[in-house]
């Protein structure tokens, strides 16, 4: 880890904790990536639409500005391997959905109310997230 | 339209928040996750951060009776666990393990993503769209 990363960690935590204190506080509602999408792509959500098209235009269009004036070359580094992208992306679809939640639902929002749903779920994907690594990089090496 | 325009705020800071603390960086999510080799401590520093200012929101909203646009706060967490619960959780963590992406960083980072990104955003909703059918299953399966 370089010096200021934890520094820059902490900062971009506190935003996004702001973010979701925000979204509870004005419009009540919860700040879960994989719910407000999902409940676009199911139809489940289509009631509150519009709500959920703003936050995903904000979440594209902030960042997207922020890092092409200000960080030229940056990049997700993401695996050259597609089918693992594949793989990787039905196996977050499908089980955000089932879980009900990801990193910013049960992650963020679950456990600052001392959720036990939310407490339980992290305990599981970042389980479950350690082994994948372990699994695909040390011992297989596809990624 | 104040309901879109504070959840477009509320969209941007938390895009903002991803792209500052490294969660679009696949190779520092990987970097955390993977405690049995090179480890990365960042992203503790970014889930503590994230969870102070949520929970001073969640004791505010408590002793407040509604959100500042109206309607009401969600309601308490369910208390059952499930078996869905941790099915998901696991298949989650293992393709976030094998790409380094989640949801919301997967979102965040279109527009600098490339391929990759795109081709993963793409599963990431065929996923969505097929879960329905995989609870079915999963649910048949724990009654049997």
């Amino acid at each position: 880890m370089i010096e200021q990363d934890w520094i820059w960690g902490f900062a971009g935590g506190l935003m996004i904790g702001g973010a979701a204190a925000l979204f509870l506080l004005v419009n009540g509602r919860i700040m879960g990536a994989s719910g407000i999408l999902g409940g676009l792509v199911d139809r489940s959500g289509w009631g509150n639409a519009a709500e959920r098209l703003a936050f995903l235009a904000g979440l594209v269009l902030v960042p997207g500005a922020l890092a092409l004036a200000l960080w030229p070359g940056v990049s997700t580094h993401i695996t050259p391997n597609m089918a693992a992208v594949v793989a990787a992306g039905l196996l977050v679809g499908i089980g955000t959905r089932l879980a009900n939640g990801c990193t910013s639902g049960h992650g963020v929002c679950g456990i600052s109310r001392l959720s036990l749903r939310g407490i339980v779920a992290t305990v599981f994907y970042l389980l479950a997230g350690g082994l994948s690594v372990v699994l695909f990089k040390h011992l297989l090496g596809v990624i | 339209m104040a309901r879109a325009v504070f959840a477009f705020l509320a969209g941007g800071l938390f895009g903002a928040g991803l792209l500052i603390s490294g969660m679009t960086d696949t190779t520092k999510v990987q970097g955390w996750l993977d405690v049995f080799g090179d480890w990365d401590p960042t992203l503790a520093f970014v889930l503590g951060g994230a969870i102070l200012p949520m929970a001073v929101a969640w004791l505010v909203a408590a002793r407040r009776r509604a959100p500042t646009l109206g309607g009401a706060f969600p309601p308490a967490p369910e208390p059952r666990l499930g078996h869905n619960l941790v099915v998901g959780s696991v298949l989650f963590g293992a393709g976030w393990g094998l790409v380094g992406l989640c949801p919301g960083p997967a979102i965040a980072s279109i527009t600098w993503g490339g391929l990759g990104g795109l081709v993963f955003l793409v599963a990431m909703v065929v996923g969505m769209l097929v879960a329905p059918g995989v609870r079915t299953g999963i649910d048949r399966l724990a009654a049997a």
